[in-house]
């Protein structure tokens, strides 16, 4: 028998988020905050991206944090991360860059 | 009360000295016969420059937190009492403490050992900045036991420290962007937050 398939796909996958996106929270340290001229931003990726996409969408806003990419890391949510980790919906991500406490 | 084994975590906002005596009041107990601490100070030249002062920021929630994983990870290695800990934010000039480790314990060893092992550990893993003040320029200090420590950060779910006494090696200092930056901004901004 024949049946008539809706190519809908949106309209009974309330749970599924592909496709979507979620909003982050970017605090800027020391030489980061010199580079962008802000504390925090907001931004808005793409859902399951990684923080490594995030510090990618970031240096094309402001091209010049390329120059401390490597030797920076990441934090989120208050603690080191790795450029693998996905990031979730109002996560907080830290830009550090070398840090000299004490 | 007098006796308990106790941890006190602080950083202190702009234009608070530390008051050192009140810290080593904190970790004094009967039983504990050994006092060691830690006192870092700004000094007044780096490598022929003469250091105006210096001027801390830190990622204050994240530190706190890190400062006292530091603190835990000692007392799993030492046999300690009481731990204080504290960080100054802001302006320090010459002379005056920045940072400041009491740790007390039965035993002397024990003391001496974890207040360095706190003080070695808050320089490779506490989100904490320093600016260095010349007369004629400023630089963002970079503490070689971070750079040597940085790629093992983000690992083992991404604490401040990795649970146990570490041989430092020396790898190859890679002071990528530590070149002399000459900023135009008197104030870069400081994070405050009010001790608790």
């Amino acid at each position: 028998m024949e049946t008539q398939i809706k190519n809908d796909n949106s309209v009974d996958s309330p749970l599924v988020d592909e496709g979507s996106s979620v909003q982050i929270k970017v605090l800027f340290f020391a030489r980061a905050r010199d580079i962008t001229g802000l504390t925090e931003l907001p931004l808005d990726v793409s859902s399951g991206s990684t923080t490594q996409d995030c510090l990618n969408k970031l240096v094309v806003k402001f091209p010049s944090l390329e120059e401390i990419c490597g030797c920076i890391v990441l934090a989120l949510n208050e603690e080191y991360t790795t450029e693998s980790a996905i990031v979730k919906d109002r996560d907080e991500l830290a830009i550090i860059p070398p840090i000299s406490g004490g | 009360m007098a006796g308990e084994e106790k941890t006190l975590v602080e950083i202190l906002e702009e234009n608070n000295q530390i008051d050192l005596a009140k810290y080593i009041n904190y970790v004094s107990a009967p039983q504990a016969g050994a006092i060691a601490t830690f006192s870092g100070t700004t000094r007044d030249t780096f490598e022929g420059k003469t250091v105006v002062e210096l001027r801390y920021e830190a990622y204050v929630p994240m530190a706190i937190r890190c400062i006292k994983s530091i603190c835990a990870s000692a007392r799993s290695s030492w046999d300690l009492h009481s731990i204080a800990a504290v960080h100054r934010l802001g302006t320090v000039p010459v002379g005056e403490t920045s940072v400041f480790i009491a740790v007390s314990a039965t035993h002397r060893a024990d003391a001496l050992d974890a207040c360095k092992f706190l003080i070695d550990e808050l320089k490779a893993s506490v989100p904490i900045w320093k600016k260095e003040v010349y007369s004629n320029g400023e630089v963002w200090k970079e503490n070689s036991e971070f750079m040597e420590r940085r790629f093992e950060l983000g690992k083992n779910g991404g604490g401040c420290c990795n649970g146990r006494k570490t041989e430092t090696k020396t790898h190859s200092r890679k002071g990528c962007c530590a070149t002399k930056v000459k900023v135009n901004d008197e104030r870069a901004g400081v994070l405050d937050i009010s001790p608790r």
